[in-house]
């Protein structure tokens, strides 16, 4: 855990230098702090009226005793399946971290060029499961797909986030080196000491967020856990689903006990070891045919202009502009919503509202939220409330809610123990109501502008269950074998998320000038 | 030290990932299989048809396992597998993209194959030999998108019956991935109406499933082709002459129950291509392939 809040640490750093301080800040800094939490939670309202979120009259006893009988009696008959998909599971996360992270490192030390900075927009802006249907039709069902899937959107984030830190870092160190110095000596002498702790426990974290991307990566036909749930889960096998949901948390829950920095060189030949062998796959592929001829409208390539301009009529009418309306409307509401959980859950979690043994039952609320993949919450919710963008709401706000509330409860645990307490302490409601909330809400709020664009990326990807958002588009067209309208979807898609970024970005700015650069 | 270490492990992994795929061996015969239900242990049981067929082949034969006909179809096209067990769809599909392939054989049930339309009870809707005008405005749902009984077909029939695209006909259209998901939402009432495989729906039926006080078989469309096996042109060339009309062989004096039971089918009987012109014409009436 404690990495995770190093993580909280390094990530609103500046947050928490200025919180203690929050009381005596003029006025002006709070008001700007509700009129940006007024302005999103009024967009989500209005969202609310155009947004696919009926609720249908459903009978979903039967089938919700199942699971749940599944989840409490969970069973593997085969248990080196299992174990094999966990190995998987982890080494595709693992080996994809220990690329991505370096190769961040580098484009974080020239961040400050306008082409990196667009590059690695890019590669994030598009999800794990599109990059990974891109890379099965170039590199066929082979660990080359799963490892790039996950590594090309990392080496993105990483490249941020990496950036980000340094530019929190202090000056005066590297005002100390020679003027001539190079860029990279000052980054190797400066930059690298002054923000190691911090650069290593964010990569601890997103190797987490890794293993959650490559167990999900088996939805596509990767041999990782989401392989094994994927086929449980449609055959309502949900002792078996059940089984692979405690494997998949044990796995989480237990990170701080197996990943240690000495063993990490082991851990990285054993994965290279365990990577599944590639069956059948020559290397050939159809890298240039995809390229060149795939992705490219029939009509483009004919050069036929109208024909063209039809087929983005065509797909602009019928596709990019409904799943783009949806994606935006169930992602705003998903955004606020998440929020709303954040504030209603963290007090579970926090040792300073609940109390060190009480916080035990919240922790393990808030790790079952975060670590169940959205897709299968989604799946259960669909069938309590019916189809719609609803199940997606909530699956995405329960979710991301659960992860940014473990990590404001953790910020609280960890001011808690370095603070003195006085008698006069409020207490309980009081406590929570004039004390830890209004401390920890700056870095609530710059976290929940951070998962912005992952919860824009995420409710894209439910597509692929059927809610009208970006994704079940691009699912259609990968089904229909149409990779020119998935190309172009997918560019859309990223653009979106490349716009949304950017105004997060300024939204956090205007509540939270002390967080931005 | 150990981060020396740890940056070395790390710049020898790089290019060894990328030539992982290259040192796949080339000559071994790989095919792909996803069944109609039961996708669980697929592993296990195609292995046994892959030993099955390696000792009939006289050729090392491997099995893949993919999710999606998506995934089998792109597997296909780029040569990681030769033979597939496809949709009649998805075979059309990856036919198209693999100049020379050809169906060689499909599943006895295959040739008069047919989707079932079920309903929720509190839908109100009663089997008839028609489809019933009440279906309109109800939510209704498909199987997965490239599925021929799931989707296609059924699409077809709504089209035919109401002279509209299943969006208009229904107050919602969804996709539920799977034949056996549909069931499960058309019981929970998630959807009113849902398009089935009818073997599938049969055989959750047998094993007690289906609650039928809940959802009922409301239509059956006519009878289409559906599952086959089919192989890309070029394995005469890689596995030697003849290679092709012997995989059809084994596949057709495949009789080994527990085989079969994999598919599930009772048996394979000869098809050829011209077999699934249309399905293909289905396809191509309702804008799923290009013309």
């Amino acid at each position: 855990m404690t990495f995770i809040t190093q993580s909280f640490r390094c990530l609103a750093g500046k947050v928490s230098r200025f919180l203690p301080h929050l009381p005596f800040r003029e006025n002006s800094s709070a008001r700007r702090l509700n009129g940006v939490c007024l302005l999103m939670v009024g967009a989500a309202l209005l969202a609310l009226f155009g947004a696919d979120i009926e609720i249908y009259a459903v009978d979903p006893w039967q089938e919700l005793g199942k699971i749940g009988w599944g989840l409490l009696l969970p069973g593997w008959s085969d248990l080196p399946a299992l174990l094999q998909a966990l190995g998987y599971t982890v080494a595709f996360a693992l080996l994809a971290v220990a690329v991505a992270a370096p190769l961040g490192l580098l484009l974080a030390m020239v961040f400050h060029w306008r082409p990196i900075r667009l590059l690695c927009a890019a590669l994030r802006s598009v999800h794990e499961l599109f990059w990974g249907l891109i890379f099965m039709q170039i590199f066929g069902l082979s660990a080359t797909t799963g490892l790039l899937a996950i590594l090309v959107p990392f080496t993105g984030v990483f490249g941020k986030v990496f950036a980000e830190i340094f530019e929190q870092q202090a000056t005066q160190p590297a005002q100390t080196l020679p003027p001539a110095a190079t860029g990279l000596k000052r980054t190797a002498y400066t930059l690298l000491p002054q923000s190691w702790s911090a650069l290593l426990s964010y990569t601890r974290y997103r190797f987490e967020c890794a293993l959650r991307s490559s167990a999900i990566l088996g939805f596509i036909g990767l041999p990782t856990l989401g392989f094994h749930l994927e086929t449980a889960f449609k055959q309502g096998q949900y002792s078996e689903a059940g089984a692979l949901l405690w494997a998949f948390l044990l796995l989480i829950a237990s990170l701080r006990w197996w990943l240690r920095a000495r063993l990490i060189p082991l851990y990285l030949i054993a994965a290279v070891w365990l990577l599944p062998e590639t069956i059948g796959f020559s290397g050939g592929g159809s890298l240039w045919q995809f390229v060149s001829v795939d992705i490219w409208p029939s009509a483009l390539r004919a050069g036929d202009g109208s024909g063209l301009l039809d087929w983005l009529t065509m797909m602009f009418s019928e596709q990019v502009w409904p799943g783009l309306v949806q994606t935006l409307l169930l992602t705003q509401i998903a955004v606020v919503l998440t929020g709303v959980l954040v504030l209603l859950t963290y007090p579970l979690a926090s040792r300073a509202l609940v109390g060190p043994v009480m916080r035990w039952p919240g922790r393990l609320l808030l790790l079952v939220l975060r670590s169940t993949p959205e897709m299968v919450l989604v799946y259960v919710l669909l069938l309590l409330l019916g189809p719609s963008g609803l199940p997606v709401v909530l699956a995405l706000a329960l979710h991301n809610g659960g992860l940014i509330a473990f990590l404001v409860a953790n910020a609280s645990d960890a001011e808690h123990k370095s603070r003195i307490t006085r008698a006069d302490d409020p207490q309980g409601l009081k406590r929570y109501a004039y004390v830890e909330t209004p401390r920890r809400f700056p870095a609530m709020l710059a976290f929940l502008f951070y998962r912005w664009e992952v919860i824009l990326r995420e409710s894209a990807i439910m597509g692929i269950l059927g809610i009208a958002t970006l994704g079940f588009y691009i699912d259609s067209a990968f089904e229909e074998i149409r990779y020119d309208r998935a190309f172009l979807l997918i560019v859309v898609t990223a653009l979106l998320n490349i716009v949304v970024d950017s105004v997060s970005r300024r939204l956090r700015r205007q509540a939270l000038p002390d967080t931005a650069q | 030290m150990s981060i020396v270490r740890c940056v070395l492990v790390k710049a020898l992994l790089l290019p060894l990932l990328i030539i992982l795929p290259v040192l796949a061996q080339a000559e071994t015969f790989v095919f792909t299989a996803i069944p109609d239900e039961d996708e669980s242990r697929l592993q296990q049981r195609f292995g046994k048809v892959a030993d099955y067929l390696s000792d009939q082949l006289g050729v090392e034969v491997r099995y893949i396992p993919v999710k999606s006909y998506a995934a089998a179809i792109t597997a296909f096209r780029n040569d990681q597998v030769q033979l597939a067990w496809f949709g009649g769809l998805s075979g059309v599909q990856a036919r198209r993209l693999v100049p020379g392939a050809e169906a060689l054989a499909q599943g006895f049930e295959d040739q008069f194959f047919k989707t079932y339309f079920i309903a929720h009870k509190s839908a109100g809707i009663e089997p008839g030999a028609e489809l019933a005008e009440a279906v309109k405005g109800k939510t209704f749902t498909f199987g997965s998108k490239g599925s021929t009984s799931g989707r296609l077909m059924p699409e077809y029939y709504l089209r035919q019956a109401f002279s509209a695209a299943p969006a208009d006909i229904f107050s919602r259209v969804g996709f539920s991935g799977d034949h056996s998901r549909t069931i499960a939402q058309v019981q929970s009432g998630a959807y009113q109406l849902g398009a089935v495989n009818y073997a599938v729906w049969e055989n959750m039926l047998k094993q007690g499933d289906i609650n039928e006080d809940k959802v009922q078989v409301i239509w059956t469309t006519p009878t289409y082709p559906d599952y086959q096996w089919s192989i890309r042109g070029d394995v005469d060339q890689r596995f030697g002459q003849g290679f092709k009309e012997k995989v059809r062989t084994v596949l057709l004096e495949m009789t080994d129950p527990e085989l079969l039971a994999s598919f599930p089918r009772k048996s394979f009987v000869p098809a050829n291509n011209s077999d699934y012109a249309p399905i293909e014409a289905t396809a191509k009436a309702i804008g799923l392939i290009d013309q």
